[in-house]
């Protein structure tokens, strides 16, 4: 794989090379190391964590609808964690809310969407045969397997799982005194995330390698698909950030295990006080947003790269702006590194540092908003096609916009006094993180389904599936930034131990009504998923009239994705509706030689390039020696 | 709150004129063409549903906001309070005109210009004008948001006057321990987490005069209304965060890292009783930062009164050696006598009884 230098004449020599022994069953659909069954694999490891996550907070959000009902017809799920009176344990609803902000964020949104589209996409959009390392792929998977193992193997513990929030603060997940889940649940979730975090950079690793390395002929940066714009800055993201996360479990782990101070100071509990003096609780805080921002859009950017290039071809238009949204990634992955404080400006943390991390927080706004104004643009007469994909993806803009908005207010420091830590806060990155990034996940399956199975995903019930979800998750997030301008705390078991707490009632009742019928709206989508895996109707070639290169390979691609070989690019991807062109697209592998009708002036001195471009043969995997 | 409702209006009604004459034309447009079968599937009902989506979502809005309105917090009771709750209506007025304006942008142009045969999208790849301009504007917005944001947050962190009045208020499971610095010296003593037992639960420290005088609530916090009051925070197990929603005061509760936050409170509960027409009303402190199993329930009254009964309440309390005595053991000698003064009326040094009458005012500590 590394023989570059030997690339001149490998055409000659390693023809059989194409021509691989057939692998075993493990080895094929198990322990593969073929870039499509990765993401697959991917993918339904994340379908299954979605389906616990969204679960687990339909039975959360029963308790906040309906703080007084019995629920004792939950026990054969949930066993012991619902009391003799019928109610749900309050530490098992900690633990509830944390594991479902766990796995939501990293199982489903980090895993389930980066690590499915960026496996899937970048060799196929990019014209490779496979990963830079099919090896180092397949140990990321394994490595995200056993993470995840783990993980669900501590819902099972006597003691219940990690309790203490997604964020695990310490003291409180340092202490295994001071609450049933600080023990060995959040062991199991520090061992867990440790996985889960190597996992995370094997894969980085190997997409940022890819993008760079293996690009084919012709396909420059400035060819490249917002897709794998987006995926590429997400591995650097990644990259940066993750090895901080690591950092800071480790010296929880040191903490909790070896009696260093590293977070902990002068704490009385459980009728002693304890030797450790000298750490900062802060410490922690900084360390976890140092990676938590970051993660935030480590979770949003691949679900904007999808959209862009789902609202490009069913607008049937080139995206609007396509150097001002690399630009604006850009911006957004460099802010994202020094904005994390604003998790904490009422920590006690010096206030000027507020007043910093303030200003640069809104300034994040800005790429932001041009991101927005770019999609909106790129809908601005086109002539739209509503397949299931760009529903998802116009149903991502409108809540990009909504939950954006609301982090300009957070963003102040003066105004988050108030409203940190309440329900504001909840529906803010609800809004902006979990259902657009989610709707990013839907809106890539649905579009890239036939190149996955060679099948399509029924078209109706994907529409049908889009209005449910769309609406139920307005109807879910929306109230509850009146709930959090009322000061309603999150994390809370139940409002009623407080008089302001009081009010509300009937709208968290309605909440919860509202997220079932989203949680069941679900369903539709597993049960057209599954089916169509099977039964679906039979994928044609490009079904979208799409540009990128994906289409160009077979319909079932096998190992090595292209017959022959792989395919030159001539042209960026985003020739929708080309004046002068006769069909509404032009696939990145034309050459501009084939279609002067549609040439624009400066491309047609990019004719003089192509012969160059067909001269190059580097980056075929199969044809070096390897 | 009144402006941002009637922006909110003018918005609303013209957009649903807009809407309005819209669909009128379209409506005869589809009566007119006939539907043509290559239309993708179900593209004209997914059009129509955005239309439908974005009329219905307005209204939606606006209704729930009237009627979600009613159970916001009422006005703040503290000088910095309402001065961030005209900032955060204010910057909330600007960004629900954007809100607005984009949303309806996204469903509009989705329906507008939805799949029609024979028509073809217009090839529209830049414009770096539109561009330059809608990285401009926002920008301006933001600089003026932060500018207010940043001149009320200097303000509101800036150091505490010097007059203020000082409360030290401890966070553990589950519950909040409340120190007054005494009607004499004003001061509190010192503390430390390693003199913390069963009965000195603040950990006081009486090697220090100035805690001799200090004395210790469990269920409510009173202070003196329109005085700056200065509240030290610690916390002595987990990290929990004093939260006053009247008071718009947010601070976490650091173990090993005292914090602080200081406000002036300009309305006393009763003022504020008297207001809402509810007699039982009671301003309250809870606890945001997650800090175990009874985290919902941290609940502390706070009781806003006048300088003179709050002046007479203190006075009323008993010191912590008045209600521990044996810890006179713990004062130096040469301070013993200063001590004395606080110690109760007959002073038995080994007392046992003094342990079930429990500190300050324990009325109903869970
Ligand atoms: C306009 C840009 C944005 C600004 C100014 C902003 C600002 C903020 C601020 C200040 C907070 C902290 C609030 C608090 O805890 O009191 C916050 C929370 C959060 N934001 Fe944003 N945000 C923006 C966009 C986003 C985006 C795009 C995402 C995700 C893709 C996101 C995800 C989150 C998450 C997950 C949290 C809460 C984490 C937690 O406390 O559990 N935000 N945001
Ligand atoms: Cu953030
Ligand atoms: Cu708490």
């Amino acid at each position: 794989m590394s023989a570059v230098e030997t690339g001149i004449h490998a055409d000659v020599q390693h023809e059989e090379h194409v021509h691989h022994d057939p692998l075993n069953f493990w080895r094929k659909y198990v322990f593969s190391e073929d870039h499509k069954i990765i993401a697959k694999q991917y993918l339904i490891t994340g379908i299954f964590w979605a389906m616990i996550g969204i679960a687990m907070s339909v039975v959360f959000r029963l308790q906040l609808g309906f703080p007084q009902a019995d629920i004792s017809w939950l026990r054969p799920v949930l066993g012991q964690w619902i009391d003799e009176a019928g109610k749900l344990d309050p530490n098992f609803y900690l633990a509830l809310v944390t594991m479902h902000g766990t796995i939501m964020v990293f199982f489903v949104l980090t895993a389930g969407l980066s690590g499915t589209f960026s496996n899937f996409l970048i060799p196929l959009q990019i014209g490779a045969r496979d990963m830079a390392s099919g090896f180092l792929n397949m140990l990321s998977y394994w490595f995200f397997f056993t993470a995840s193992v783990i993980m669900f193997a501590s819902l099972f513990l006597q003691t219940g799982p990690a309790a203490g929030g997604w964020v695990v603060y310490p003291p409180l997940s340092a202490l295994p005194q001071a609450h049933e889940g600080s023990g060995m649940g959040m062991t199991l979730w520090l061992i867990s995330m440790a996985l889960f975090i190597v996992s995370q950079l094997l894969g980085g690793i190997n997409y940022i390698t890819t993008v760079i390395n293996l690009r084919t002929r012709g396909m420059t940066f400035s060819r490249l698909p917002l897709t794998i714009w987006a995926f590429l800055i997400t591995a650097i993201l990644g990259l940066i950030s993750f090895p901080v996360l690591l950092s800071a479990a480790l010296l929880l782990i040191f903490d909790r295990h070896f009696g260093t101070s590293f977070y902990l100071s002068e704490i009385y509990i459980g009728g002693e006080a304890l030797p450790n003096v000298g750490g900062s609780p802060i410490l922690f805080q900084h360390l976890f947003w140092f990676l938590g921002h970051p993660e935030v859009y480590i979770v949003l950017l691949p679900a904007l790269g999808i959209t862009s290039e789902i609202i490009a071809t069913n607008s049937r238009k080139p995206i609007f702006g396509y150097r001002a949204m690399i630009a604006s990634m850009l911006g957004i992955a460099f802010l994202a590194f020094i904005v994390w404080a604003h998790h904490m400006f009422v920590t006690g943390m010096n206030p000027f540092l507020g007043s910093v991390f303030m200003f640069l927080t809104l300034i994040i706004a800005v790429p932001s908003a041009v991101k927005a104004f770019n999609y909106i643009t790129t809908l601005w007469k086109g002539n739209i096609i509503f397949t299931p994909a760009m529903l998802f993806s116009i149903g991502l803009v409108s809540f990009f916009v909504t939950g954006g908005l609301t982090g300009i207010i957070l963003g102040n420091s003066a105004l988050d006094i108030q409203l940190h830590d309440t329900y504001f806060v909840v529906a803010h990155f609800h809004i902006v993180m979990g259902a657009a990034s989610a709707f990013g996940l839907f809106a890539g399956v649905y579009h890239w389904f036939p190149k996955m199975f060679g099948r399509m995903m029924n078209y109706r019930m994907g529409q049908i599936h889009f209005w449910l979800t769309f609406i139920g998750i307005y109807l879910v997030f929306f109230p509850m930034h009146y709930i959090g301008i009322a000061g309603f705390p999150r994390r809370y078991y139940q409002f009623t131990s407080f008089d302001f707490g009081k009010s509300f009632t009937d709208l968290n009742m309605f909440i919860t009504i509202a997220a079932v019928l989203s949680f069941l709206a679900q369903f539709i989508f597993v049960w057209n998923f599954f089916y169509s895996i099977f039964k679906g109707k039979k994928a044609t070639q490009n079904p979208w009239n799409s540009n990128t290169l994906e289409w160009t390979a077979p319909i079932n691609p096998g190992h090595g994705n292209w017959e022959g070989d792989i395919p030159a690019v001539y042209r960026w991807s985003y020739d929708y509706s080309k004046p002068g062109s006769a069909q509404d697209f032009i696939p990145q592998n034309i050459p501009y030689s084939q279609t002067p009708e549609s040439n624009l002036p400066h491309e047609n001195e990019q004719i003089a390039m192509e012969a160059e471009i067909e001269a190059q043969n580097f980056n075929d995997q199969f044809k070096n020696a390897h | 709150m009144t402006y941002i409702v009637g922006i909110l209006i003018v918005v609303f009604l013209g957009l649903t004129i807009l809407v309005v004459s819209r669909l009128q034309n379209v409506l005869k447009g589809v009566d007119a063409g006939s539907e043509d079968s290559s239309k993708p599937e179900g593209n004209s009902w997914n059009a129509w549903m955005f239309m439908a989506f974005l009329v219905l979502s307005f209204v939606g809005f606006i209704w729930s906001y009237y009627s979600a309105e009613k159970d916001f917090l009422p006005e703040a009771s503290s000088i910095h309070g309402r001065r961030t709750d005209d900032l955060f209506w204010f910057s909330m007025a600007i960004l629900t005109i954007a809100f607005f304006i984009v949303n309806f942008l996204i469903f509009y142009f989705s329906w507008k210009y939805q799949y029609k045969k024979g028509n073809k999208a217009t090839f529209y790849p830049e414009n770096h004008k539109l561009e330059l301009i809608w990285t401009v504007i926002p920008a301006i917005v933001m600089a003026l948001l932060v500018f207010t944001g940043w001149k009320a947050w200097s303000d509101i962190t800036s150091d505490a006057p010097k007059d203020s009045e000082v409360f030290e208020i401890m966070g553990k499971q589950f519950g909040w321990y409340v120190r007054y610095p005494g009607v004499d010296n004003n001061k509190l003593g010192n503390y430390n987490y390693k003199l913390i037992d069963s009965q000195n639960e603040m950990g006081l420290d009486l090697s220090d005069e100035n805690s001799f005088d200090d004395f210790i609530s469990v269920s409510e916090l009173h202070v003196p209304v329109d005085k700056p009051v200065l509240l030290k925070i610690r916390a002595r197990d987990v990290l929990h965060s004093v939260f006053i929603p009247h008071m718009r005061v947010k601070m976490d509760a650091v173990p090993g890292m005292p914090t602080k936050f200081w406000f002036i409170p300009d309305k006393t509960t009763a003022e504020m009783r008297a207001e809402l027409g509810n007699s039982s009303f009671d301003y309250e402190i809870a606890c945001t930062e997650v800090c175990g199993r009874g985290h919902f329930a941290m609940r502390l009254r706070l009781i806003v009164e006048d300088e003179a009964s709050y002046r007479k309440w203190c006075a009323e309390q008993k010191t912590f050696l008045e209600t521990y005595p044996e810890y006179l053991a713990k004062v130096p000698d040469n301070l013993k006598p200063k001590a004395m003064k606080y110690m109760p009326e007959a002073a038995p040094s080994d007392s046992t009884t003094a342990q079930t009458t429990g500190i300050g005012t324990t009325a109903s500590f869970r």
